[in-house]
């Protein structure tokens, strides 16, 4: 067998080059999410955005702006034979699950750091609460990535993919929606950032990590069958 | 070439009544083999036979739904786990990517298959030297012909020195010189069992030490040595006709 860290490292490394060189992914999701915002900030009429109202836009945005990235994660296995490469292959087959959720993740923390700036630019008074807010978006993000890859290895054979990863993913990632936006709350308040509740929502985010981590490693051996 | 089958212990493949359905839809029925440990197996038939299922189920990419196989000694499907890595396969599709060159992609398969470092970059030039691919292979796949995928899949296809070939129509897209480049990589020799599937028997029979005629809806018409099947009747059984 080869060592797992190895087929990782293949496999991220693949993915990354592949992004780098056609820039299929990233590029989209940006512009879609800084459109978003405009299209917020023109449609609410609004300068200045606090509270639920802001965490909601935050949210909302890059839900839908990480959709387009998980439409895409498994194409190339799938069109240009990935999938069977890596059956052939002596590997843990739970080692592309983890190296696609290392690729989403670094697709959604290269998405915020072009979109969460351009959000405080268009809605709020002060950066005050962004560093706080990092820890929020980095456990959403781990809890996005590991459902968006679980859904998108299902939905990636069927010829409604566009339509089956929304329609499959939105409901699963609800509860991860209603923590991550409960906890940027406090920090959006207006007068500076709150912090009330804050740690509770975060443990939410963390145990909704592990849970959809471990589904998709336990189940995602069985996806690649035939 | 031999004509005579090997004792069970140094057999490659061993099939025995092998179905496989899609579905309603039965795509190989009843299908017996025995292949010995270095011989080489044409399978032939028309369209639609199901010799392309053979391979991959072959290659563990598809399960069995019935009857017992057992490739270099495996089980399957229950101990495919132990043939990963020991096979080499050249199907419809060349398992490459498009976005990366030829090198690339080389690399990525021998990372998979545990070959690192100065041990893989060896051998990489070593292939792509012997498929005269070393001036394009910095180009990436999308822009090469397919004739050039080919010779490129093909060494993706004996990178990791595999023990078993399954070759589903290996001449295709490839011209003289391409042709005779691959056979130097894929063709008979080496010590090493092959199963190939091909519409074109007058090349792919000499070759061989036995040979399979699969019938419409994936029934085995004939299994018998190579030297036993007439070019005639090879070729009509490829244009899904009988004598």
């Amino acid at each position: 067998m080869t060592p797992s860290r190895v087929a990782f490292a293949a496999i991220l490394g693949k993915d990354l080059r592949s992004e780098l060189r056609t820039l299929q992914s990233l590029p989209a999701m940006a512009l879609f999410s800084v459109t978003t915002f405009v299209i917020f900030r023109f449609g609410l009429d609004r300068t200045h955005l606090s509270g639920s109202l802001a965490a909601g836009v935050l949210w909302a945005t890059l839900l839908f702006a990480a959709v387009l990235g998980i439409n895409r994660l498994f194409v190339a296995e799938r069109e240009e034979g990935g999938f069977d490469a890596i059956r052939l292959a002596p590997i843990d087959r739970s080692v592309l699950f983890t190296a696609k959720v290392t690729a989403l993740l670094i697709y959604l923390l290269a998405l915020e750091l072009i979109a969460v700036p351009i959000f405080a630019l268009f809605f709020l008074d002060s950066a005050a609460a962004l560093g706080p807010l990092v820890s929020v978006l980095l456990l959403a993000d781990v809890g996005l990535a590991a459902t968006g890859t679980l859904i998108s290895s299902m939905a990636v054979n069927s010829r409604a993919r566009d339509l089956l990863v929304p329609l499959v993913l939105l409901p699963l990632v609800v509860p991860l929606m209603i923590a991550a936006t409960g906890a940027t709350e406090p920090l959006l308040a207006l007068g500076g950032p709150g912090y009330h509740r804050f740690g509770t929502w975060l443990m939410v985010l963390g145990l909704y990590d592990l849970i959809f981590a471990l589904v998709g490693y336990a189940v995602f051996d069985f996806l690649l069958e035939d | 070439m031999g004509t005579e089958k090997p004792p069970a212990a140094e057999l490659a493949l061993r099939l025995a009544g092998l179905r496989r359905d899609y579905g309603d839809r039965t795509a190989l029925d009843g299908v017996r083999l025995e292949l010995g440990a270095a011989e080489s197996l044409v399978v032939v038939g028309p369209n639609g036979a199901g010799k392309s299922t053979l391979l991959r189920v072959l290659a563990t990419l598809l399960r069995p739904s019935g009857g017992e196989v057992v490739v270099l000694g495996c089980s399957l499907p229950g101990e495919a786990w132990k043939l990963r890595g020991r096979i080499g396969y050249l199907g419809h599709e060349p398992l490459l990517y498009r976005d990366l060159s030829g090198r690339e992609n080389l690399r990525f398969h021998a990372r998979l298959h545990g070959i690192r470092g100065d041990a893989a970059e060896a051998r990489i030039a070593e292939l792509l030297s012997a498929a005269a691919m070393e001036r394009r292979a910095d180009e990436r796949v999308a822009e090469l012909s397919a004739g050039m995928r080919q010779r490129l899949a093909v060494c993706r296809c004996v990178l990791h020195e595999p023990e078993l070939l399954l070759l589903d129509e290996p001449d295709s897209n490839l011209d003289a010189e391409g042709r005779e480049l691959a056979r130097g990589l894929i063709g008979p020799g080496g010590g090493r069992a092959r199963v190939v599937v091909t519409h074109d028997p007058e090349r792919a029979l000499p070759d061989a030490d036995r040979a399979l005629v699969l019938g419409h809806g994936g029934h085995s018409v004939r299994e018998c040595a190579a030297a036993d099947l007439d070019l005639d009747e090879a070729r009509l059984a490829s244009a899904g006709a009988s004598r």
